[in-house]
């Protein structure tokens, strides 16, 4: 597997400028020849889809949601990070891309996150200016507020829902173009899988969700913006259809999957319920900008209050273990996200939990609303508490949230060079698919930034420029006649028959749940090799039972959700033996992979430099056959590496 | 101890857009009260799975009430009982032991019933695609902060800018109008000194598309304010009604676009 990271020649902050310079152009007249796949519409495909076809080819995207602006984009709530330095308070370019390598405990490579640190600033532009309403001053003028691992405030909002802002800005100049007819929309179809031509990605089979038709689509390049994988573990933040299936059978056909252990627990989500739950709900970070984190310092405290004997509210300070701010004073309760959740599972994990199961601390909001009034809170985080109340019946004005980490987000995924393109020459991979920018922990705030710079101004040079090596003689040569779609298509159309041929007696749901529970119990806030090496076996056996005893109702061809989630499950079954298999080799702790062989004195993530200083890169290599490992080397030419400190 | 409830469901079962369609009956058992109401499908589903019958099809995605996948009538109303709150939000503590729910599909003209509780909203974005957009190619762009907009020009485009484009107005509204969805872009879009440029395109465009994918027209009820899960007031529909007439009248007496 080439592995060639494609970096361009020069300093640090040039690299990008002189890299879009030396790339091919297609002239205008050309472009409309060429047909590019975008799948996915959330901010990265969605936005890569308008500006590709703006600029003048021709673009198929895919999604399957009934329409591309639902994409899960849509539910990030706090904000978006850029360089712009509004508020005078020191931040730059430069600032930006060391908080994200430093926040990513120096796993990502430098020179692509100094290019999403510097077309930053570009995002907060192009979206003002399709319509983004941003929080604003009295003066007219835009707002920021602090996010985590960041002593700057450099985060730009739209009150709790900016990923729901963005999308639509996207998905509004993505309907322009669907409008003028150059882009053409694939509404509930969903990929299946991904066709080669002479090494190259020329096309993708997809399924009509609503008539079950399997349909070949050809191009000239494919961009794959399927986010991420975090529901692997069943319970995650996610929406319910996010899966891995598109960047699992890109693996399959020879793509490298990078880093897939980098997965990061959210600290503030609300607390499991019970059995019945089929998903976690994040409250946004930027409640720690007021929220105070603590859980009782007595285990007794702890235990009346789990049992509802006693009212947190009563609780003196002296008796509150503001955990955070005593752990990390400098950054205090907006320490990174991957510190906070341990904080929290440390906390848990000695008795002094609240919630009905013990899991859980709290989020407390008393104090800011006697500094600031609760008009003040209000008008931050209305929306925020409104959802709180929703879900969990309590007032959060009057008694404190209650809060334990989730699966969130994941930074592994599909191996990129500085084009995003993955190891199949033709497919590029944008957005939370992709591994590159945010190494083993992502900021808060990051994800937004990082799916807008792939989108509006980095897939659309780095496109271009592939199809313009291609050259303008091969531009739609290549058409879904070609005898790799026909067999590519009976691949996927065997394998729905076989889903659906089982006849076993367990539900597609139920494996997952089974699936989610050993990836969280065995793979999840804390890892060891112990439990790894079972993770890795009881995947391995769950797998033999799920092709030998699933049950699938209703037909193929017509709308299936059990059918729909049984294709996903069967690819998180193969793709979470894949994380377990990255987490044990990765013998070292660092941001969200914590090895608890691996940890300092005091319960710190503890990195080996020397020997995991690299991206694992995972190629697939049959069946039942062990993936093979490769290893991109992360050199730091203008970062010294450290020991990451938010003391 | 959490509390559970046992319920009776009554729901649409609809085989596909040409099938009639009917309700069908079932017994549910030790509901949590903490679960949601999709949680609670979900435990249908599992049900109805085990039997050998194919679950309840129901749109559904992100489940923290901001896709706008949800869209059930609940009971009557669009998205159920719960003022400014969507069916995926809505938790099972707003119902009691022994209670019998009715779960309709959206009822709408334009929105034709795929499966079940399934429906095509592809219109909504139809017209979007008409004019709901201000055309800025990604790298035209001025500095942001370039053009000040006051706060409460701003905030006004963020309340338009909430809606979550699940359909609940039309299928709340008696003559299935798209006006409060209409409305919230329109106003979004055309108070915002950055939509000015195509202002009355945007609202002819919008407008024509809306009646010719087969909307109602509004006569003012407030049906869809009501139901909306996102609290999107009345006043964007006057906005669009205000636009449109100025829209209307440039247009007469030189074309807009």
């Amino acid at each position: 597997m080439n592995l060639d990271s494609k970096i361009p020649e020069g300093p640090l902050a040039q690299k990008w400028t002189s890299h879009k310079f030396n790339m091919k152009l297609v002239n205008p007249a050309n472009r409309r020849k060429y047909n590019v796949i975008v799948v996915g519409s959330g901010l990265a495909g969605g936005a890569a889809a308008a500006s590709l076809a703006e600029q003048g080819y021709n673009v198929s995207c895919f999604c399957y949601q009934d329409s591309p602006r639902r994409a899960h984009s849509i539910a990030a709530q706090g904000g978006i990070n850029a360089s712009k330095n509004y508020q005078n308070d020191g931040d730059s370019v430069h600032r930006l891309f060391y908080d994200t390598v430093k926040g990513g405990d120096y796993r990502a490579r430098e020179a692509n996150v100094y290019r999403l640190a510097e077309v930053s600033s570009d995002i907060i532009d192009q979206c003002v200016a399709n319509g983004v309403p941003f929080a604003r001053e009295y003066g007219g003028y835009l707002a920021n507020r602090s996010f985590g691992g960041a002593q700057v405030s450099r985060t730009f909002y739209a009150r709790g829902q900016t990923g729901q802002q963005l999308l639509l800005g996207a998905y509004s100049a993505l309907s322009k173009q669907i409008g003028l007819g150059k882009v053409k929309m694939y509404n509930r179809h969903e990929m299946l899988d991904v066709v080669k031509v002479d090494g190259h990605a020329k096309g993708v089979i997809v399924r009509n969700m609503v008539t079950g038709e399997i349909s070949r689509h050809a191009g000239d390049a494919v961009v794959i913006a399927t986010g991420g994988y975090g529901n692997v573990f069943f319970l995650s933040t996610n929406a319910q259809g996010c899966n891995v299936t598109a960047a699992h059978r890109a693996y399959r056909r020879g793509a490298g999957m990078a880093n897939p252990c980098y997965t990061q627990i959210h600290p503030t989500c609300i607390p499991v319920h019970g059995d019945q739950q089929s998903k976690l709900t994040l409250m946004s970070e930027s409640l720690r900008n007021d929220g105070r984190v603590w859980a009782p310092k007595d285990k007794e405290t702890a235990k009346k209050i789990r049992e509802g004997k006693l009212d947190p509210n009563a609780v003196p300070d002296e008796e509150r273990d503001y955990y955070l701010e005593r752990k990390y004073p400098s950054f205090g309760n907006l320490a990174p996200r991957d510190i906070s959740s341990r904080a929290a599972k440390e906390a848990c994990d000695d008795g002094r939990g609240v919630a009905t199961t013990g899991l859980g601390v709290f989020l407390d909001f008393r104090d800011a609303i006697k500094r600031d009034g609760q008009k003040a809170i209000e008008e931050r985080y209305g929306n925020l508490f409104e959802m709180y109340q929703c879900i969990t019946g309590d007032n959060p004005y009057e008694t404190p949230m209650m809060i334990f980490p989730a699966v969130h987000y994941t930074m592994g995924g599909l191996w990129v060079d500085y084009n995003l393109q993955s190891t199949i020459p033709g497919m590029f991979v944008g957005g939370e698919a992709n591994f590159s920018d945010h190494g083993a922990n992502r900021l808060g705030a990051s994800a937004l930034m990082q799916g807008l710079a792939d989108g509006y101004f980095v897939l659309p040079y780095t496109v271009g420029n592939y199809l313009g090596e291609q050259g303008v003689a091969a531009a739609g040569k290549v058409t879904a006649d070609h005898p790799a779609f026909a067999e590519v298509e009976a691949d996927v159309k065997s394998r729905i028959d076989k889903l659906m041929s089982i006849g076993g007696t367990e539900s597609p749901r139920s494996f997952h749940k089974r699936l989610g529970n050993i990836m969280w119990e065995k793979c999840g806030m804390s890892r060891t090799k112990e439990s790894l090496t079972a993770a890795i076996e009881e995947i391995q056996a769950l797998r033999k039972e799920f092709w030998s005893n699933l049950k699938v109702v209703g037909d193929a061809d017509s709308l299936n959700p059990e059918l729909e989630r049984a294709g996903r499950v069967a690819d998180f079954m193969e793709f979470g033996e894949i994380l377990c298999r990255d987490a044990l080799m990765r013998e070292e702790s660092c941001g969200g992979h914590f090895r608890a062989e691996h940890q300092t004195d005091d319960g710190e993530a503890k990195r080996d430099d020397d020997n995991f200083a690299f991206v694992g890169v995972w190629e697939y290599k049959g069946d039942d056959v062990a993936p093979a490992l490769h290893k991109e080397p992360l050199v730091y030419e203008n970062i010294k590496l450290a020991t990451r400190s938010y003391k | 101890m959490e509390k559970t409830m046992n319920l009776t469901i009554r729901v649409w079962r609809q085989k596909n857009r040409l099938d009639v369609g009917k309700f069908a009956e079932y017994k549910l058992a030790n509901i949590s009260e903490d679960s949601s109401f999709l949680e609670m499908l979900d435990i249908l589903s599992e049900q109805l799975v085990a039997d050998g019958h194919e679950p309840v099809a129901f749109d559904h995605d992100c489940r923290e009430g901001i896709c706008g996948m949800c869209s059930m009538t609940i009971n009557g109303i669009p998205h159920g009982p719960e003022s400014g709150t969507t069916a995926c939000q809505l938790h099972m503590r707003h119902f009691h032991d022994g209670q019998t729910i009715t779960i309709e599909p959206w009822r709408a003209k334009p929105f034709p019933v795929i499966k079940d509780l399934v429906v095509d909203r592809t219109p909504l974005d139809k017209i979007i695609q008409a004019g709901g957009f201000i055309t800025a190619r990604a790298g035209s762009a001025v500095d942001a902060n370039a053009m000040p907009i006051a706060k409460g020009i701003a905030d006004y485009a963020m309340d338009a800018a909430a809606c979550i484009g699940c359909g609940a107005c039309v299928a709340a509204c008696p003559n299935a109008s798209a006006m409060l969805f209409t409305g919230a872009k329109v106003a979004h879009m055309n108070s915002l000194p950055q939509g000015k440029a195509e202002k009355d395109r945007r609202t002819l465009a919008m407008v024509t598309t809306m009646d010719g994918e087969g909307f109602g027209g509004c006569t003012n009820i407030g049906e869809c304010e009501a139901a909306c899960p996102k609290s999107i007031p009345l006043d964007m529909i006057a906005h669009l009604n205000r636009d449109y007439a100025v829209a209307q009248m440039k247009n007469f007496f030189k074309p807009v676009a």
